[in-house]
């Protein structure tokens, strides 16, 4: 069954969306799309360097991710750069550094197409053991620190003043992010990662009234998404990456509808 | 007179510098289970501070801070909530710790806002968010409460009720209270021992001692006595703390 390309796709795909529904909620409430955004483009130079030593992709991408938020932890302590754009500058220079890489390259042959906006026939066995093996991992150390990051999410000092320890949840949260990112870039590409986070958690929200729902809805908004947009893409022979964006704003755009009846029925 | 294990929380000589300016600095207090400890002083005079040094909030202090609890409830001055967050009073209820349904249930009815429950938090008024923040803080039967202004926004009748209540709840846990609050008449009626800071703590110990200290009265004016008086003519007792009255 694994041998058809698409069904490899989907099943990543799903796998995916499964990871990215409950931690983009973080990343909406937290207000972190731009630091997501920042990792993702990072992770070209995760994959050249992959390519260079010939290792695995996603676990080069985790590594520069997670090295690229230390080196923003860093410079937000010893600089008095405001935080945005201490994330443009780290985001921009490792996408540059990552493609004058790519220009050294030349003996292999890059389809950056893929890399920036995922490729679904570059999704192979392989990938989908590293997706759900990583994927379960991500969620089952996020259920550990669950009630401290949600908690220091609503108040930070309310987390630590009762023992939660919010510090590092946050720590562990970054991690969480980079390996989200390693597991999902040959899928939706890296340009379009922090969209699989944020479009199905910012529907969510909009027919959601506590944070459980508003998680569920977003698990569901992306798996809804992943089908939608790779059928699609195989339909109109489409980049995955953009197919399952385009998908998941069309789900967002329908939830708009129900924020104005709730409006409606206020009044 | 303080055994070691009835004490919750214990500073020594605490002080915090931010941007190279003590917000507050020597403070010495002690909290024990079953007692009422009460920060005054003016606005600025780090009174918020100490609450956050004691909760250990800050961590780059001078002296140093002895906690003996982790079941701890808080109160917070301020707190700033952001709304993206889909949030009920009841998941707000469940922040810090896992509580049983009565609890909260419990909690919510103690300060008068059960009704609330399934409310989005945005959708509160002041005193009503402020009554849902305290039923959070009791329903974790804590055996540390910090409340710093706990009635803040809180009509009238209702201040009144709650104070009662955070007595009450002393008595029934035995915890012990760390209570920062600018009503002077509720301070010396209901607290077992008062601190009164200026940036650094300008006299302590009982009611009694605190009102007839001359600082106190210079930082609070001569009102601040009558309210001693009135209080001393309603009831008829005085908190005596042996041989430790101080004479200025």
């Amino acid at each position: 069954m694994f041998d058809d390309f698409f069904i490899r796709a989907l099943i990543a795909g799903l796998g995916i969306a499964l990871v990215t529904g409950p931690l983009g909620c973080f990343v909406v409430w937290r207000r972190l799309s731009y630091f997501g955004d920042t990792l993702a483009h990072s992770a070209l130079l995760g994959v050249t360097l992959a390519y260079s030593f010939e290792l695995n992709i996603a676990l080069s991408v985790f590594i520069i991710s997670s090295l690229i938020a230390l080196i923003l932890i860093q410079l937000q302590k010893k600089t008095n750069l405001p935080g945005d754009a201490l994330l443009g500058l780290l985001a921009h220079s490792s996408l540059a550094v990552g493609l004058v890489v790519i220009g050294f390259l030349t003996f292999i042959r890059f389809d950056i197409m893929g890399l920036l906006f995922g490729d679904i026939l570059a999704v192979t066995t392989d990938d989908l053991i590293i997706i759900w093996t990583g994927g379960a991992l991500i969620l089952l150390v996020l259920k550990l620190i669950w009630k401290p990051l949600f908690a220091s999410t609503v108040n930070y000092e309310l987390a630590e003043a009762e023992g939660l320890n919010p510090d590092r949840a946050k720590a562990i949260f970054t991690i969480l992010m980079a390996a989200v990112i390693a597991i999902s870039i040959k899928m939706v590409g890296l340009l379009l990662i922090t969209g699989m986070l944020i479009i199905p958690a910012a529907m969510a929200r909009n027919i959601s009234d506590s944070p459980q729902k508003m998680v569920i809805f977003s698990i569901i908004g992306g798996l809804l998404s992943v089908v939608l947009g790779l059928y699609s893409s195989l339909e109109f022979n489409t980049s995955s990456g953009p197919s399952i964006i385009a998908a998941s704003l069309v789900l967002f755009i329908l939830s708009l509808f129900k924020i104005k009846q709730s409006i409606k029925l206020k009044n | 007179m303080s055994s070691e294990n009835s004490t919750l929380v214990k500073l020594n000589n605490a002080g915090f510098k931010q941007n190279d300016k003590w917000l507050v600095e020597g403070v010495s207090l002690t909290v024990e289970k079953g007692k009422i400890v009460t920060l005054i002083g003016p606005n600025g005079s780090g009174k918020s501070t100490t609450a956050k040094i004691a909760l250990g909030i800050y961590k780059n202090i001078e002296g140093s801070v002895e906690k003996y609890t982790n079941k701890v409830g808080y109160v917070p001055q301020k707190i700033s909530i952001d709304w993206t967050l889909p949030l009920r009073v009841y998941d707000f209820m469940l922040l810090t710790e896992n509580i049983k349904d009565e609890s909260i249930d419990e909690a919510l009815t103690l300060t008068g806002v059960i009704h609330l429950k399934n409310k989005n938090l945005g959708n509160l008024s002041g005193g009503e968010f402020q009554r849902v923040l305290i039923a959070r803080a009791i329903s974790k039967k804590p055996e540390l409460l910090v409340l710093d202004e706990p009635v803040q926004g809180v009509d009238y009748t209702g201040e009144i009720a709650l104070y009662e209540l955070i007595k009450r709840i002393s008595d029934t846990l035995n915890c012990g209270i760390l209570l920062i609050s600018h009503d002077l008449h509720t301070v010396m009626t209901a607290t077992d021992h008062v601190v009164c800071l200026n940036g650094h703590v300008c006299c302590s110990g009982s009611p009694m001692d605190v009102a007839k200290n001359n600082e106190y009265k210079t930082l609070f004016g001569e009102q601040a006595s009558q309210i001693l008086s009135v209080y001393e003519h309603k009831h008829d007792h005085v908190h005596s703390d042996k041989g430790e009255i101080k004479k200025n």
